[in-house]
């Protein structure tokens, strides 16, 4: 297969949390027990091989690079110890990054930007709250201005409004 | 014992605030003290927030681990991404200066430092360590013994190179938590095995999500478990919504509710009535 090697890659997702996959032997015990790959075309063992190989566009455009749930299995397993989830995350951010985010994941952003969490609070759910005898809007930064307003400060310096609003 | 800053999180408070209330009747019977960690955010969520940008998770879990700072506290979670996102932050964060102080940069626009000082725990690990079997046992007042499928989920045990919470192959310290109350945890394969919500499969590829929580509600029928005891809102959802489609009426209960239950709190008391799957027990 050809493919167009990306020199900086390494360093890109080194800045991102991604080091390490250079460790990688491709022994494949992270594939042989990886939930996600026994029910998908996802396989650990060739993500992170293709990361070794600074295979950029092939990884940031493919969907299996958000099939990982995350479990951590692969790495506790690896006779290495690679970090697999924080190279699987830091790929992600570098897709996101050109702009490739599933729309469902933009919403989950959009929620944490507008709300400075992930879901809502419906007036059916301040009413439950009411009757449990805790605060109608829970005390977060939901609850206080200021509060909020300081989170989406934070959020626009580290750069997330790009993500929300492209 | 110990004072806590409690971190509520987004799913626990916003869907299942019977979770909320559990954990705060149950920490005061047991003399845990809990102050609200006022102002929070989402921890920001490990699966979905930091795939997204690195720089912002970090940033905004700093936040969070600051306003815990400011109080001397400890933070206590109630969900397994939470625990995932702030310890994973603290740990970065707290041991590594050049971490900090760039995440620093971004917090001296609202006026605050992280000084790398706040600890963070799960609220099991809580009850197993400080609290304790014997003195947790002495607080129920109500004898249960159901069959349960005890779910760890993910983020609680690892990765357990950080947290050492013990073996993440064949863990034990809910199977104890759990049968602490009376109830039995049964045995079942693939017990370790994720629900199928994190890292944003769920929203993602949502039929894939519910192919792991049907192999997990599969093996839970098969283990003759009445209910599913969990220690993360976000496992909880994922159990309690997903069953109607898949077949399976197992109740969910978080470790919380189920201690509610056995220090006598009502199913009201717990907001059970939210509960898609109805808890009939």
């Amino acid at each position: 297969m050809e493919y167009k090697a990306d020199p900086e890659f390494q360093k890109a997702l080194a800045a991102v949390g991604g080091e390490g996959a250079s460790l990688c032997f491709q022994c494949g015990t992270c594939t042989a027990g990886c939930p996600s790959g026994r029910r998908t075309s996802y396989r650990v063992r060739k993500l992170v091989r293709m990361a070794q190989l600074d295979m950029k566009d092939e990884i940031l455009n493919s969907e299996e690079l958000w099939m990982c749930s995350t479990c951590y299995t692969c790495v506790e397993r690896c006779p290495r110890r690679v970090p697999i989830v924080d190279i699987v995350v830091g790929l992600r951010n570098l897709a996101v990054a050109e702009g490739k985010i599933k729309p469902a994941h933009k919403k989950t952003a959009s929620n944490l930007y507008t709300m400075g969490h992930t879901v809502d609070l419906p007036d059916s759910m301040k009413q439950v709250r009411a009757s449990l005898g805790l605060p109608e809007v829970p005390p977060t930064c939901m609850a206080n201005e200021k509060a909020f307003a300081d989170l989406k400060t934070i959020l626009d310096a580290a750069g997330f409004d790009a993500i929300v609003k492209e | 014992m110990a004072k806590y800053a409690f971190f509520l999180g987004c799913i626990a408070p916003l869907r299942y605030p019977g979770i909320e209330k559990s954990t705060r009747v149950v920490f005061e019977k047991l003399g845990v003290e809990l102050e609200d960690l006022t102002d929070a955010s989402c921890c920001p969520a490990p699966g979905v927030i930091r795939a997204f940008s690195r720089t912002t998770w970090l940033a905004a879990a700093a936040r969070n681990l600051a306003l815990a700072e400011q109080k001397g506290l400890p933070i206590v979670t109630i969900c397994n991404g939470c625990y995932g996102s702030l310890f994973e932050a603290a740990h970065e964060l707290n041991h590594n200066d050049e971490a900090r102080a760039k995440v620093n940069e971004i917090l001296a626009k609202i006026g605050m430092e992280y000084k790398g000082t706040t600890e963070v725990f799960h609220f099991a690990e809580v009850l197993y360590k400080e609290v304790g079997i014997e003195k947790i046992k002495a607080a129920f007042t109500k004898p249960l013994d159901y069959k349960i499928a005890v779910f760890y989920g993910c983020h609680f045990l690892k990765p357990s190179d950080i947290k050492n919470l013990g073996d993440t192959e064949d863990p034990k310290i809910l199977d104890e938590l759990v049968e602490a109350t009376g109830c039995q945890s049964m045995p079942r394969r693939q017990k370790t095995l994720c629900c199928g919500s994190g890292g944003g499969l769920k929203a993602a590829f949502g039929d894939v999500a519910k192919q792991f929580t049907q192999t997990n509600l599969e093996n839970m029928k098969e283990s003759g478990a009445q209910a599913i005891v969990d220690v993360c809102p976000f496992c909880h959802l994922q159990f309690d919504t997903s069953q109607a489609a898949l077949g399976f009426n197992i109740p969910v209960l978080h470790l919380s509710q189920l201690y509610g239950l056995a220090m006598g709190m009502t199913k009201d008391e717990l907001a059970l009535g939210l509960h898609k799957v109805p808890v009939e027990l």
